[in-house]
């Protein structure tokens, strides 16, 4: 019973394994290219869910050096992501990544 | 929770910074050249002049004077860990700045980027940013340094393979590597939290140390090591990760694809090997020892299934840079076998055999630009008659194909050779992936000499007897890389030797 009551590491890591798995469901499914980037920003915050837990429970610091890093490159990756996918719509008239295929064989 | 350092303390971290700085100058002379890049295309905005590639191609070269300099110091850790100096960085080092320089070479002699964009603006700035980052790929030794120098490689390789942006392919092209590379860099990043929640480090030698004293659990490690995979199997464009490369690689600009193809493959091996050989621990005696054995099972599947697919779903390409997409997933796979051996050969074989993919893949997109110049097509049936028309690059590119298949008197079959003798050192299952890769290099022979046979055996569908003149200067430097390529099938002793001196690497495992 005290496993439920008391948050501990494994409630992190639970909570985190759930989001790479709706992170990468996202991805797998969605047509959407935005939907797809939010995927791909779920599972980077399942890796910062991860860094930080396990810095708390390790002891260092570098856990929560490597989740604030991973906050800048997700936010440099939104930019540059949105640009491309901006353009995309632009040309092609849709953001549907399964309908943008036009050099398959 | 964490006690705040003490003044002397932080005088003794100023004073370790200012030391490592001495060791980082050729990556800031490379960042004040991007800044310097990103001032100049802002003064003479509009201009189509020649003063940005000429800044670039100056510029990198002059970095190689402040590579050269750092051989005289010694190899060790720096940024507390971050950063590593050693024998096998500066192989990179070299190896990156020279491909940016061949790749704004081959930038120059492309006249697709005059249809397509009215200024080449930020474009020699991301290529110079991409070999700052390819840099720190090869020289990082911390997790954290890993991906950030990796998304850096990343960002700036979208942004280019999407550089022409009234392109519809071209954008197709950004777009699919953008989500592929977005998805496995985060897949990788997971990964690299398992690990540290194992090892508490992401110095990836106190990594090793950590795992080689305290074991971990099997279940996790292999989820982790999977998960790094994606994103290192992805760089290096290997089956299974290896979904965007055709795409991508027909549809960004041909000097880009060359410039992926080469140089961001080779920063991908680069990080692979320092990661697989430092951070994964491999005892005295390797059967014994089974994080190392399931990397080294994992690998050698990779590099199986890229040489079987790669060779043969090439054979139906009739898009030349998309028949050179498979074949460069092939040769991620012959690569691959290098790393496998786990021992100086196997990196010096690896090594030589990025600098001969180097100059003959070079080669190989330099004549493709050259010809859809002149006929607007990459098209194989395009290709006919072609041999006539255009001699030299005729020639130069039926050797860099030979090369590419791997026959003798080119450096490709140095290549293979040492690659193939290093894996037959290591006894009887490697025979069998050494034969894997003989007969797919075999089938190779097929589709690369299509291109040669459409040249000059076959007529072309309008017969004007023209002959198309590429111009002077690409002339002469299609001369060099074909001679290059000949005269290093037969001398190959110089660049063997610098491959052997360069496989040194800081804190390896490997026994």
């Amino acid at each position: 019973m005290e496993q439920l009551t008391t948050i501990g590491l494994n409630h992190y890591l639970t909570i985190s394994a759930f989001l790479l798995g709706f992170g990468l469901f996202a991805v797998m499914t969605r047509k959407n290219a935005i939907v797809v980037l939010m995927g791909v920003e779920l599972i980077l915050n399942a890796a910062n869910i991860n860094f930080l837990a396990f810095s708390k429970y390790n002891g260092g610091m570098e856990g929560v050096m490597f989740a604030l890093f991973i906050i800048v490159i997700a936010a440099a990756e939104a930019a540059i992501a949105l640009a491309i996918v901006i353009n995309i719509f632009k040309l092609y008239k849709s953001v549907d990544v399964s309908s943008i295929d036009s050099m398959k064989e | 929770m964490f006690e705040l350092p003490s003044g002397a303390e932080i005088q003794g971290i100023i004073a370790s910074l200012k030391a490592s700085v001495g060791f980082f100058i050729p990556e800031i002379y490379l960042s004040v050249l991007f800044m310097l890049l990103i001032v100049i295309d802002l003064v003479a905005k509009g201009r189509k002049n020649n003063l940005l590639s000429i800044t670039t191609l100056l510029g990198l070269a002059g970095s190689t004077v402040f590579i050269y300099q750092q051989h005289a110091l010694p190899a060790g850790e720096l940024f507390f860990g971050m950063y590593v100096l050693d024998e096998f960085a500066l192989f990179f080092k070299y190896f990156f700045v020279l491909s940016a320089i061949l790749a704004v070479v081959v930038t120059m002699a492309d006249e697709q980027f005059d249809r397509e964009v009215k200024s080449m603006g930020e474009y020699y700035a991301l290529i110079v940013a991409m070999v700052i980052g390819m840099i720190m790929m090869a020289s990082s030794a911390d997790l954290l340094m890993i991906f950030l120098s990796m998304e850096l490689v990343s960002f700036t390789g979208y942004l280019l393979a999407g550089y022409f942006k009234r392109n519809p392919r071209s954008s197709e092209a950004a777009l699919k590597y953008l989500v592929y590379g977005a998805v496995s860099s985060g897949l990788m990043v997971y990964g690299f939290s398992l690990i540290y929640g194992i090892t508490a480090q992401t110095n990836i030698i106190k990594i090793s140390l950590e795992l080689a004293a305290h074991g971990s659990d099997s279940l996790v490690m292999i989820l982790a090591t999977l998960l790094v995979l994606a994103g290192f199997g992805y760089k290096i464009g290997a089956v299974p990760f290896h979904f965007w490369s055709p795409d991508v690689y027909e549809g960004s600009p041909t000097p880009v694809t060359a410039y992926l193809s080469v140089a961001s493959k080779a920063a991908g091996f680069a990080l692979l090997m320092r990661f697989f050989y430092v951070a994964i621990p491999h005892g005295a005696l390797p059967p014994e020892d089974k994080l190392g054995m399931d990397w080294l099972s994992l690998l050698m599947i990779f590099s199986v299934a890229s040489m079987i697919y790669g060779n043969v779903v090439a054979l139906w390409q009739k898009n030349v840079k998309r028949l050179l997409a498979y074949s460069s997933i092939a040769h991620a796979g012959y690569l691959l076998l290098g790393i496998l051996v786990m021992d100086q050969f196997g990196t010096q074989a690896t090594l030589f055999y990025l600098l001969s993919y180097f100059i003959m893949n070079f080669g190989a997109f330099y004549v493709v630009i050259l010809i859809s110049n002149k006929t607007g097509s990459e098209n194989l049936d395009d290709y006919r008659g072609l041999g006539k028309k255009m001699p030299l690059a005729g020639a130069a590119l039926t050797v860099f194909l030979i090369s590419l298949v791997g026959l003798p008197p080119t450096v490709g079959f140095i290549g293979k050779l040492m690659i193939f003798s290093a894996l037959l050192t290591k006894g009887s299952l490697y025979i069998w992936i050494a034969l894997v890769g003989i007969m797919t290099s075999v089938i190779s022979l097929y589709y690369y000499m299509l291109i040669p046979l459409n040249m000059y055996l076959r007529e072309s569908k309008q017969p004007d007897e023209k002959v198309m003149n590429p111009g002077m200067a690409p002339q002469i430097i299609l001369a060099i890389l074909m001679i290059l390529t000949l005269y290093f099938g037969l001398f190959f002793t110089p660049l063997s030797d610098f491959a052997k001196y360069s496989s040194a690497m800081f804190g390896i495992t490997l026994h």
